[in-house]
């Protein structure tokens, strides 16, 4: 983010290039600018313009040069472009930041609310994420941070006409919500995404008075009960609802005012209701909105069992539903009621089974008709033989994630190497794959690494610790490195397994494009940690647990970490004198220490050893948030 | 207390080239069940050879036999997330509906803490079905700090009084817990059951330490037999 800043002589060039070369822009330049008129279509024109504006003066270059990369940069989406287009000259980086709507933060600690809206006047859609990932698995304390609160305060004040909010991993309360919610009139869309804090009464607060809502997007969050009726709370007539996602909110909802709601929302396309929606209220839901595309299923069991004409048809209505491409929920499935979707099988490309418990039987009818399906997620219920059957039809699958049925370390796995390597001979195209599984061989690997070229994300859980290749016994480390030699268009590789000091020789070595990490349980040394730093310039993201690396692959890293998201490394053996080594080194990184429970225990905790080191860069310094139990160096 | 011998490696201890340190102040990362066994045995042969290779083959010679013994479970492993497990968890419970955004229902973790180790390790009690079973797990966890001296000799035996005193006398370590009442309690005074559900962290101290709490345990016992 640091400017640089051009000579007006250089930059008159630059100006006069720009428009002799791109006829384009001339025409750009007469498209209908933000905040002022259009004219003929010549750069002669544009002069008259700035001329108008500036009373007869001459129009100098600079705003010449403004007006029309106004224009043009509209046409920018990419953040990647943008940065670039801000780092020309003082000129361009003032433009860019008057003319950038969509504004991503990948971490909220890396800079302050009023920094960015100091920089950006005009946002209208924000992405935020908190904490980072091993977060989810307990490995944080609670209140850590990732408040909402101050970048709702901050948004509320500076961008009246904010429509979009996307968070992820942030702690949001309910009166943040009601602040969001009377501050923005234009609100059109929010999607929470493994957040927490709030309750049923904050969202009912946001269905009351986001009255432009068209997303409303509870994704893996926890949600408190708070015995509000929510759905009752969006106002009467007709809303301009396209997406409503609630499955992960644990608390009964209002039927009747589900249905109510969807009776008057004609351009719902995206409903996912939670698991306490009966198959005969899916039924009545589907019934009234024929339209939709993607439909989270709820529990997917009847209350009542009734018999023979009683019943209602459910295939009938999957069958009128014939936009549906999108398909998820199944939390109770009560599986004779499965083959009621098989009108839909062959129109899906996205089908998530990953909270049924499916056997391969169950399975093979379905998916049997899956020809168009990109996105499979299912439980390892259903076996190698499911996965089988999956590589048999699938072949258009993109991504690909299998979970554990048990997640336990030592259960038993019902999947191996062997579903692997069906997917991978059946799925050529595959791009992201999730598998967790207890057996697993380097054989299986390398054939995936060989057979699906376009793989970006390789993320394999072999859940039991240090589990080698349980055919020969060998460490992990050969198909490991296969996946990053012969994928070469790998961006996130998350490794398990017995795993060695080679298997991150290889990473380094070959991971160039990798931009995530993790790793848990793995290598022998420092080496491991200094190969991987040392070689792979792309990368954004290290998460590492449980595994010996210490001060000294620390330090290797140094040359990197203002180039990097974060980095995560917990339970290994690091000192608190050799993480002061790095903040010291570092000012513009802010390196956060700390344990994983929220009391200090102190009298058998010794001051050196450092349980969890989180880094990051930050432009703004330390967050003044902090705990109590983290330390900031 | 010599801090540095209390101190773990990882692999073979004499010494690696990674840490700048000499002699026996190496430190290693959480002990597995497969790195105990390299320690405890290499401790018996003496100083091992450190180099890399040497400890791939050590590490590929103790292969995991079929159904490794039961390991203390480690916090957040596998990576699935909570909703998801909670999710699970309800679905085998069937009718019973747990309250979801406690993950209290399921797991029960609790600190353990070493008089004298570094640091803490947290054990879901609900992974256990046993006394055995958790003291071999925690033998497992901390027996590089003990030297073997932490669980050889079995669950402490309530009913012999004699017993009981010449095990806290000794220089041998024993769990104790803290309960719901904030006391301070011998592990193995109660039924099982009851133990999981009253414990709320444990803790390995010295026999000698522990022998304030002696007599009341073995009053609770009496009483309930």
């Amino acid at each position: 983010m640091t400017e640089e800043e051009d000579s007006s002589a250089k930059m008159s060039e630059d100006v006069k290039r720009y428009l002799k070369l791109d006829p384009r822009s001339s025409s750009a330049a007469t498209s209908e600018p933000p905040c002022s008129s259009s004219s003929s279509s010549s750069a002669s024109a544009l002069a008259n313009k700035s001329r108008n504006f500036k009373s007869f003066e001459p129009p100098c270059p600079d705003h010449v040069l403004e007006n029309v990369l106004e224009n043009v940069l509209q046409f920018l989406t990419s953040r990647c472009d943008r940065n670039a287009v801000s780092l020309v000259c003082r000129s361009w980086w003032r433009v860019e930041a008057q003319t950038r709507f969509e504004v991503f933060i990948g971490n909220c600690y890396s800079l302050s609310p009023v920094r960015l809206t100091h920089r950006f006047t005009r946002v209208r859609s924000l992405v935020l994420k908190g904490k980072p990932r091993f977060a989810d698995f307990n490995l944080m304390p609670r209140n850590w941070g990732a408040q909402f609160a101050p970048w709702v305060a901050a948004t509320a004040k500076a961008y009246p006409w904010l429509e979009k909010v996307h968070l992820k991993r942030m702690f949001v309360t309910d009166d943040d919500l009601a602040l969001l919610a009377e501050s923005f009139p234009g609100f059109k869309d929010l999607t929470l995404v493994c957040c927490e804090g709030f309750g049923t009464s904050g969202i009912a607060v946001v269905a009351n008075k986001c009255r432009q809502l068209k997303v409303l997007d509870l994704l893996e969050s926890e949600v408190t009960d708070d015995e509000v009726d929510w759905l009752s709370c969006f106002p009467a007539g007709e809303t301009h609802l396209e997406s409503l996602s609630f499955d992960c909110v644990e608390s009964p909802i209002s039927f009747n005012a589900l249905e109510e709601l969807v009776v008057r929302s004609p351009f719902l396309k995206k409903l996912r209701t939670n698991r306490f929606v009966s198959l005969e209220e899916l039924h009545r839901l589907m019934v009234r909105a024929p339209q939709l595309t993607s439909l989270g299923t709820g529990s997917f069991s009847p209350d009542n069992v009734l018999q023979g004409e009683q019943e209602p048809d459910y295939a009938a209505a999957f069958r009128a539903c014939k936009s549906i491409s999108c398909l998820s929920g199944f939390r109770d499935l009560t599986p004779e009621y499965l083959p009621a979707i098989s009108p839909v099988c062959a129109n899906l490309t996205s089908l998530n089974f990953s909270y049924a418990n499916i056997s391969p039987d169950m399975l093979k009818p379905i998916i049997r008709n899956c020809h168009n399906i990109r996105v499979f997620w299912a439980l390892d219920s259903i076996c190698d033989e499911g996965l089988q059957a999956v590589a048999a039809t699938c072949k258009e699958l993109r991504e690909l994630r299998v979970f554990p049925f048990d997640p336990r370390e030592d259960s038993e796995g019902p999947i191996s190497g062997v579903g692997l390597q069906a997917i991978s001979e059946g799925c050529r195209k595959l791009e992201s794959i999730l598998y967790f599984c207890q057996r697993m061989t380097n054989g299986a690997v390398t054939a995936m690494s060989e057979n699906c070229p376009q793989l970006t994300v390789f993320r394999l859980c072999i859940m039991g610790r240090h589990r080698p290749d349980h055919v020969t016994g060998k460490p992990m480390d050969d198909g490991f490195g296969a996946i990053v030699k012969n994928c070469k268009k790998l961006t996130r590789l998350a490794v398990s397994g017995l795993l060695t000091d080679e298997a991150f020789s290889y990473i380094g070595e070959y991971g160039k494009l990798i931009r995530t990490l993790s790793v848990a349980f793995a290598g022998n040394s420092d080496r491991a940690l200094r190969y991987v730093l040392e070689g792979c310039p792309k990368l954004q993201k290290l998460e590492i647990r449980d595994s010996p690396f210490g001060d000294v692959g620390l330090r290797s890293g140094m040359h990197r970490y203002c180039n990097m998201r974060f980095v995560w490394l917990s339970s290994c053996v690091l000192s608190r004198g050799g993480c002061r080594e790095v903040a010291h080194a570092l000012p513009n990184v802010v390196v956060e220490v700390f344990g994983s429970d929220d009391d200090d225990d102190d009298d058998t905790v010794t001051g050196d050893y450092v349980e969890t080191l989180y880094l990051y860069r930050s432009l703004d310094g330390p967050r003044k948030d902090a705990p109590k139990f983290v330390t900031i160096l | 207390m010599n801090l540095k011998e209390t101190e773990l490696c990882l692999g073979l201890p004499g010494g690696t080239e990674t840490v700048a340190k000499s002699g026996v102040g190496n430190k290693r990362g959480f002990s597995e069940t497969v790195d105990l066994k390299l320690n405890l045995q290499s401790n018996k042969q003496g100083h091992g050879d450190l180099n890399v290779a040497g400890s791939i083959k050590e590490k590929t010679l103790l292969k995991d036999p079929a159904k490794p013994p039961a390991k203390a479970q480690v916090v957040g492993w596998p990576p699935v997330r909570n909703y998801r497990k909670n999710v699970m968890a309800n679905q085998k419970n069937g009718e019973t509906d747990e309250a979801m955004s406690s993950a209290g229902g399921t797991v029960a973790f609790v600190k353990v803490s070493m008089d004298g180790a570094p640091y803490l390790r947290k054990v879901d009690l609900k992974m256990y079905n046993s006394y055995k079973n958790l003291s071999d797990a925690l033998a497992k966890m901390f027996s590089s700090f003990t030297m073997g001296s932490y669980g050889a000799q079995g669950m402490i035996d309530f009913m012999n009084e004699s017993k009981v005193m010449d095990l806290l006398n000794s220089s041998e370590y024993v769990p104790s817990y803290e309960d719901k009442d904030g006391d301070w309690m011998l592990v193995g005074d109660v039924p099982w059951p009851m133990f999981v559900e009253s414990c709320k962290r444990l803790r390995i101290m010295k026999g000698s330490e522990s022998i304030g709490l002696a007599p009341r345990a073995m009053e609770k016992c009496k009483n309930r037999s």
